[in-house]
């Protein structure tokens, strides 16, 4: 038997890699693919405090699926009522358990509960209010964090690592909003059309919202926004002239729950 | 003293034996819920928490109250209970085992347990609970072997174990009032976020722990040849007696505050489990028991005669253990989750596999008790003989 260490050590990297990461482990050696994602792109947007205005008159629910349907589609957010393969179909229990939801709509009273009233503007009873994370300038979820998984970048977004989440769901105990989803499953059979730019997820991890930081990030608004036709303002709201000021500065805007200290950073003009 | 565990009855073998398979069934299903993700439970995105960590809650509460059997005989010299400290010891040990497996089947990624420690976060309680359930387990291994190794060898226990039992002293309450602090600061649930979670959960831990322990002691004095003493027991119903009155206090003062107050965040909680919300209320039945069982239980541990027949006694102890099991077992978690924020009601009950994974822990910490009980039962019979 001739094998001399050098080989032994190469053979035994080779083994591993191969072992390791499988067919995706070559991949990763295969060139052009790294380069192709480190080159030039947009100047990326920047903020002292990323927020957001919803105005409620500009947002039909079509304007709110659309919103919805893009944020969904780029993070690769499972639909559970439309499994990929027929024969994965949920019962409607497993659907109400499992779903994952970065921005959604609910009612009046839902997202808002002790604002409403018995009598109040018809309006109001049927509109579809569009919530998603709120970017909290106290949020609850990070305090809970046991690993640092969910973190506050010092612009104000309130994201996820999810490599680095165990999965305790302190986080899901601890936002007021709902805004967190676990996934429950594997996702992947309910992801229609796999969009390449962001990670697809594995069971036993939380989810949320980010604000599109990978959009921000090449200089483009986050999905929702663009999707929205003015009805989502977006913007720093340290800056006097951004978007939002402008509309806290001219109109009445109210929070969800408020009162309970986590400082909202998304705001609707009912 | 260790080979002790190793010779026993036909019937010592057989327990040991039955708690082994369902061990195994619960790992078997376990695996099935590492492959297939924590789907195979009943929890969903609006309750996120379940059957898990209400068990995980209800026996840091059980290995907690070891201290009522360390206090009285360390810090009041009360020289009765030292026949049976290391029963209560020995009870924390395999108390706390199985909330730390519970921490564990309840992780989306146990894979990652790791990073509470990689990533220290003192701001999370979840980050301190480790640190204090960690310890607690150490100290009483420590403590109870040590103790009893004297015992068995008929001398004093090593000076250097004295300043471990005191520190084991404080440690006991500090894990309850950890694991509520994990619930009661939380913004966002009305349910739990109240300044008496932690005294609630101590005066039911210091009820349903020493009831337990009553009844073990009664178990160990029918199958062994050891008697843990009946002043012992009756000292140990006394303080159960207290406990559980303390705890039925508590909860109408809870009960006074949310609903002379009104506030609705608080309120609906309340309404979901005693009432039904929405149409929806399959606790109901379960909290009207176990409210009324504690209360019953409480005025009937007055009676002296009661406490004193030992019958009676190991039945109130029983009606004890079973509602508080399902006041913190089953109503705790569903009841902060349920309404959920958006006040909608999903509701929560635990599936075959979940049950099954639960038995399996269980399994796990009564084969330990087993074994450790085993243990401290040979030696004292071997000290008497």
């Amino acid at each position: 038997m001739g094998i001399n260490r050098r080989d032994f050590v190469k053979l035994a990297g080779l083994s591993a890699l191969f072992g390791l990461g499988g067919k995706a482990g070559w991949e990763l050696l295969a060139p052009g693919q790294v380069e192709a994602q480190i080159k030039a792109q947009g100047k990326p947007l920047t903020a002292k405090r990323w927020a957001m205005v919803v105005d409620m008159r500009k947002l039909d629910d079509a304007t709110a699926a659309r919103c919805i349907e893009a944020c969904h589609k780029i993070h690769n957010v499972p639909d559970y009522t439309k499994p990929v393969n027929p024969k994965d179909a949920l019962t409607p229990e497993q659907i109400v358990r499992w779903e994952v939801k970065w921005i959604w709509t609910d009612h009046f009273h839902n997202a808002f509960p002790g604002f409403d009233q018995p009598y109040m503007q018809e309006r109001l009873e049927h509109l579809n209010f569009l919530c998603l994370c709120n970017h909290c300038e106290n949020p609850p979820c990070v305090r809970v964090c046991p690993t640092k998984a969910t973190f506050r970048r010092d612009d104000g977004i309130v994201m996820m690592d999810m490599h680095r989440c165990i999965g305790c769901r302190f986080c899901m105990a601890g936002c007021p909003f709902g805004a967190r989803s676990f996934n429950w499953r594997d996702p992947r059979p309910f992801i229609k059309e796999e969009y390449p730019d962001y990670p697809t997820r594995e069971p036993g991890m939380v989810e949320k919202c980010d604000f599109c930081v990978k959009l921000l990030a090449k200089g483009q608004l986050p999905a929702c926004v663009t999707e929205s036709k003015g009805a989502l303002i977006f913007g720093d709201l340290a800056d006097a002239k951004s978007g939002p000021r402008e509309a806290l500065k001219a109109h009445y805007t109210i929070r969800r729950k408020p009162h309970l200290g986590t400082n909202p950073q998304v705001y609707y003009i009912v | 003293m260790l080979e002790t565990a190793f010779t026993g009855s036909k019937r010592y073998y057989r327990l040991l034996a039955v708690l082994l398979f369902f061990m195994a069934v619960g790992a078997v299903v376990y695996l099935r819920q590492l492959s297939f993700g924590l789907g195979i439970t009943g929890m969903g995105r609006d309750v996120s928490w379940g059957f898990y960590i209400a068990q995980f809650t209800y026996l840091v509460g059980v290995a907690a109250s070891g201290v009522m059997v360390v206090l009285p005989y360390y810090l009041h010299d009360y020289k009765a209970f030292g026949r049976i400290t290391v029963l209560g010891e020995f009870l924390a040990v395999a108390a706390v085992t199985m909330c730390l497996l519970f921490i564990i089947v309840d992780l989306g990624r146990p894979d990652r347990l790791l990073n509470v420690i990689f990533y220290p976060t003192p701001n999370s309680i979840l980050f301190w609970d480790m640190i204090v359930l960690n310890g607690y387990l150490l100290l009483n291994i420590v403590i109870g072997w040590t103790v009893l190794e004297a015992e068995r060898n008929q001398v004093k226990y090593p000076k250097w174990v004295k300043p471990l039992i005191l520190i084991s002293i404080p440690w006991a309450p500090s894990i309850h009032t950890v694991t509520a602090f994990l619930y009661a600061g939380l913004p966002g649930r009305g349910y739990w976020l109240t300044a008496i979670m932690a005294p609630r959960f101590l005066s039911s831990a210091f009820a349903a722990g020493p009831a337990l322990l009553i009844l073990l002691a009664l178990i160990v004095r029918k199958f062994t040849k050891f008697d843990p003493g009946r002043e012992q027991i009756q000292t140990l119903a006394k303080i159960v007696t207290y406990a559980i009155i303390i705890n039925v206090f508590f909860f109408f003062c809870e009960i006074f505050t949310v609903f002379y107050s009104q506030i609705p965040d608080h309120m609906l909680h309340f309404q979901y489990l005693f009432q039904g919300l929405q149409g929806k209320g399959q606790l109901v039945p379960w909290m009207w028991f176990a409210i009324v069982g504690m209360t019953v239980a409480a005025i009937l541990m007055v009676f002296p005669k009661i406490r004193q027949n030992e019958n009676t006694l190991a039945l109130v102890c029983g009606l004890i253990i079973v509602t508080t099991y399902i006041d913190k077992g089953l109503g705790l978690i569903s009841g902060g989750f349920i309404p959920n924020p958006t006040e909608k009601v999903v509701e929560y009950w635990p599936t075959l596999p979940e049950a099954l994974i639960t038995l399996g822990v269980w399994a796990t910490g009564f084969f330990i008790l087993t074994i450790l009980y085993k243990v401290a039962v040979s030696v004292k019979e071997e000290v008497k003989a």
